[in-house]
C-alpha cells in the first residue's frame, strides 16, 4: 500500500504508516532488489490523494464519524452516497478541514491535518469546494469570483488571472456571462461558475457536496453534464450526490455511508445491481423508486 | 422602499371618505385650541370682526377654513408625481416652520454679525471633533467587533466589558470622567482630545454593536467558501464579509454619525469652543439668545442633512450589486 518516500511532508505519518502497510510488506525488507521495490512504492503513494486512516469525529458526545478508511487515487472517481445526516458532509469537509476530526488520521496531497498544523491554506489550495448552494461571492462579477483564488492566493496578475478565469469558464461554458454579478445567473449556471471558481485554482482534487440537491430539475442536466465532463478529463473527484444516474456513468467506486460510518463500497456495477447489505438495499430502493 | 403591490390602487387622498375624516378631524382639532387670539385670528378679521369679541363664531371659522385649506392642499398634492409631492411638503413644513422662528422677533443683524465667528470657529471645531472621534471610533469598533466574535475568552471579555462600560453610562459622565480623572492618574489631557477621546470610545462602543450584527448577518456558506479556497481569516474578512456587510452597515452607521455630530455638542462642558459652546455664549451678554441657539439649531441641521445625503449616495451605490 502506502509508504511515503522522499517526500519531507510525509515522514512525519511514516511511522504510522507503516502498521497499516498489509501484512506480505514488511517481507519486503528481506527479500532481494529491495530498492527497485521501494521506487515503486513511492510511485503508488505519490499517486495518492487524500488518505485516511480510522477517521472518527464527534460533535460534543455524538459521534459523526467512526473509524472512516478512504484513499483516493490520483484521477479516481468516488461517490458518496447515504441518508440524509449519516455524515457525507461532514466527512468531505475534514478533507479540506472545514472541519477537525478527533481521532485516525487523513492525509491529503502528502499533508498531514492535524490541530495546529499551520499550513492549512497550503491543503486548501489543492482542494477545491462545491457546495450545494453555490456560496459564490454576491458583490463580485463572474469574472473576480474566479479571479480572486489565483490573484490572492497564487499572486497571479490580473490580466493573467482574467485569461485563466475565462478559460475555465468557457471550459463550463458560460462565458458570456461573465460580467454578471452571481443573482442574475440562474441556479444551474450558479453553480457551474462556482465550479469553474475551484477550477481556477487548478486543484489537485475536487470535493463536491450535494451539488444538484438545490437545482430545479431541468438545471441537473447541465451541473451533471459539467462534472461528466471534468470526469472525463482526469480530474480527481469525491462527489456527495444522490445522482445514482452520474454515479453509474462516472463513478469509479461509490460508497455508502449510514450512521458514520461507510457500511459498503464498490464498483458501480456490483454496488447498484447486487449490494450486499440490507440497508444498502432499502437505501437504493427507496432512491431508485422515484 | 417597502413592497408596492401591483395591483391598481386609488390615491388614498382622493377618496371621499378620508377627505371628509381628515377635514372633521383638522376641525375638531382646531375648535379645541382657541387661535382668535393669534396672528391667524388677525387674518381672519374680514370675516369675522374683531377677533376678540368674535367668540364660538369666530373660533368655528378660523378652524373651518384650516381645515379647508389643509384638505384642498391634501387633494392637490395628490394628483402631483411621487418627487414634486415629497418637494411640495418639505416645503410647506419649511415654511410653517419659518413662521414659528419668526414668531421669536430674531435680531437679523446681530445673527448676521456675529455667524461669522459662529461658523469660523464653533462649526470648524465642531467638525474637527467629531471627524476624528468617528474615524478612531470606527477602528475601535471593529476590533472590538471581531474580538466578540472571536472564540479568544480573553478578547471577548476586553471587549464586552469595554461596550457594557461604555453604553452604559451618559456620555456627559465619561466625558468628566477622561478630563476631569485622568489628571489624576497624573496624565493632564487637555479638553480637546480629552472630548475627542470620550466621543470616540462612547461611539465605537454602540458601532461595535453594528459592526458586529452586520458581520453576523453574512450567511456562513460565505465564510465557508472563501476559507474552503485558501483565503486567511483577515483577507476573508476585508474582501468578502465585511464588502458585504457594509450595504447592512451603513443605515445604522448613518444615524451614528449624525448622533455623534450633535452629541459632540457635549464637549462644550469642558469649555471646548464648539459650536454649541458659543450659541450659549455669544448672545449671552447682548441677551440674544434665541439668536444664537437658532442658528447653532440649523447648522447642526444642515450638516445632518449633508450626512444624509451621503448616506443615501452610499445606499444607492451598494444597492447595485443586489439589483436583479
Ligand atoms: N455543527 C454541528 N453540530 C452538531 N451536530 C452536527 C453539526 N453538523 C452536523 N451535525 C450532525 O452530524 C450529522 C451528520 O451531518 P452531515 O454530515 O451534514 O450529514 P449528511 O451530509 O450526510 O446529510 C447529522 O446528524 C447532523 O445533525
Ligand atoms: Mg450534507
Amino acid at each position: 500500500m502506502n509508504v511515503g518516500q522522499g517526500n519531507e511532508a510525509k515522514n512525519v505519518s511514516m511511522s504510522r504508516l507503516i502498521s497499516e502497510v498489509p501484512v506480505d510488506l514488511p517481507q519486503a525488507d528481506s527479500i532481494p532488489g529491495r530498492a527497485s521495490f521501494r521506487q515503486e512504492q513511492a510511485a503508488v503513494a505519490e499517486d495518492k490523494i487524500i488518505e485516511a486512516r480510522k477517521v472518527s469525529k464527534w460533535y460534543g458526545t455524538f459521534r459523526v464519524l467512526t473509524d472512516i478508511n478512504l484513499n483516493v487515487r490520483k484521477g479516481e472517481r468516488i461517490v458518496i452516497c447515504g441518508p440524509s445526516g449519516s455524515g457525507k458532509s461532514t466527512l468531505i469537509r475534514c478533507f479540506n478541514r472545514l472541519e477537525a476530526h478527533q481521532e485516525g488520521e487523513i492525509i491529503v496531497n502528502g499533508i498531514r491535518l492535524h490541530n495546529k498544523m499551520r499550513n492549512v491554506g497550503e491543503v486548501r489550495k489543492n482542494v477545491g469546494m462545491v457546495f450545494q448552494h453555490f456560496n459564490l461571492f454576491p458583490h463580485m462579477t463572474v469574472l473576480m469570483n474566479c479571479m480572486v483564488g489565483p490573484m490572492w492566493i497564487k499572486g497571479m496578475p490580473e490580466t493573467a488571472a482574467r485569461r485563466n478565469a475565462l478559460r475555465f469558464l468557457e471550459r463550463v461554458r458560460i462565458p458570456e456571462q461573465a460580467d454578471k454579478y452571481p443573482v442574475q445567473l440562474s441556479g444551474g449556471q450558479q453553480q457551474r461558475v462556482a465550479i469553474a471558481r475551484s477550477l481556477c485554482m487548478e486543484p489537485a482534487v475536487m470535493l463536491f457536496d450535494e451539488p444538484t440537491s438545490s437545482l430545479d430539475p431541468e438545471m441537473v442536466a447541465e451541473v451533471l453534464e459539467t462534472m461528466t465532463s471534468l470526469a472525463r478529463d482526469g480530474m480527481t473527484m469525491v462527489c456527495v450526490t444522490h445522482e445514482m444516474g452520474f454515479a453509474r456513468a462516472v463513478a469509479d467506486r461509490v460508497l455508502f455511508m449510514d450512521t458514520g460510518r461507510i457500511v459498503e463500497e464498490g464498483k458501480p456495477q456490483d454496488f447498484f445491481t447486487n449490494p450486499q447489505h440490507d440497508r444498502t438495499k432499502l437505501f437504493l430502493s427507496q432512491i431508485l423508486s422515484h | 422602499m417597502l413592497y408596492s403591490d401591483t395591483v391598481e390602487s386609488e390615491v388614498l387622498v382622493h377618496k371621499p371618505w378620508f377627505v371628509v375624516s381628515i377635514f372633521a378631524l383638522v376641525l375638531l382639532l382646531f375648535l379645541v385650541f382657541n387661535l382668535t387670539g393669534t396672528a391667524v385670528g388677525e387674518l381672519m378679521r374680514p370675516v369675522i370682526g374683531d377677533p376678540l369679541q368674535s367668540g364660538l363664531y369666530g373660533r368655528f371659522a378660523i378652524a373651518f377654513a384650516i381645515a379647508a385649506i389643509f384638505c384642498l392642499n391634501l387633494v392637490l398634492i395628490g394628483f402631483a408625481s411621487l418627487r414634486l409631492q415629497i418637494g411640495i411638503v418639505w416645503l410647506e413644513v419649511l415654511l410653517l416652520l419659518l413662521a414659528f422662528f419668526a414668531a421669536f422677533h430674531l435680531s437679523l443683524p446681530f445673527i448676521r454679525e456675529k455667524l461669522p465667528f459662529l461658523i469660523a470657529q464653533g462649526l470648524v471645531t465642531t467638525i474637527y471633533i467629531s471627524a476624528i472621534s468617528i474615524i478612531f471610533a470606527s477602528i475601535v469598533a471593529i476590533v472590538a467587533a471581531v474580538a466578540k466574535l472571536s472564540g479568544n475568552g480573553f478578547a471577548y471579555a476586553i471587549a464586552s466589558f469595554y461596550t457594557s462600560f461604555f453604553r452604559g453610562m451618559p456620555l456627559l459622565m465619561q466625558i468628566y470622567l477622561i478630563y476631569l480623572g485622568l489628571p489624576q492618574l497624573g496624565f493632564v489631557i487637555d479638553a480637546v482630545p480629552a472630548g475627542v477621546l470620550a466621543l470616540s470610545l462612547c461611539v465605537g462602543a454602540y458601532m461595535t454593536e453594528i459592526f458586529r450584527s452586520g458581520i453576523l448577518s453574512i450567511d456562513r456558506g460565505q465564510w465557508e467558501a472563501s476559507r474552503s479556497m485558501g483565503f486567511g481569516f483577515s483577507l476573508t474578512m476585508r474582501r468578502i464579509i465585511l464588502p458585504q456587510a457594509l450595504p447592512v452597515i451603513v443605515p445604522p452607521m448613518g444615524n451614528m454619525f449624525i448622533a455623534m455630530l450633535k452629541d459632540s455638542s457635549l464637549v462644550s462642558a469642558i469649555g471646548v469652543w464648539e459650536l454649541t459652546f458659543l450659541a450659549r455664549t455669544v448672545g449671552q451678554d447682548s441677551f440674544h439668545h434665541m439668536e444664537m441657539l437658532i442658528s447653532a439649531a440649523v447648522i447642526y441641521w444642515l450638516m445632518s442633512i449633508c450626512l444624509e445625503l451621503v448616506q443615501s449616495r452610499v445606499e444607492r451605490r451598494f444597492a447595485r450589486s443586489k439589483a436583479r
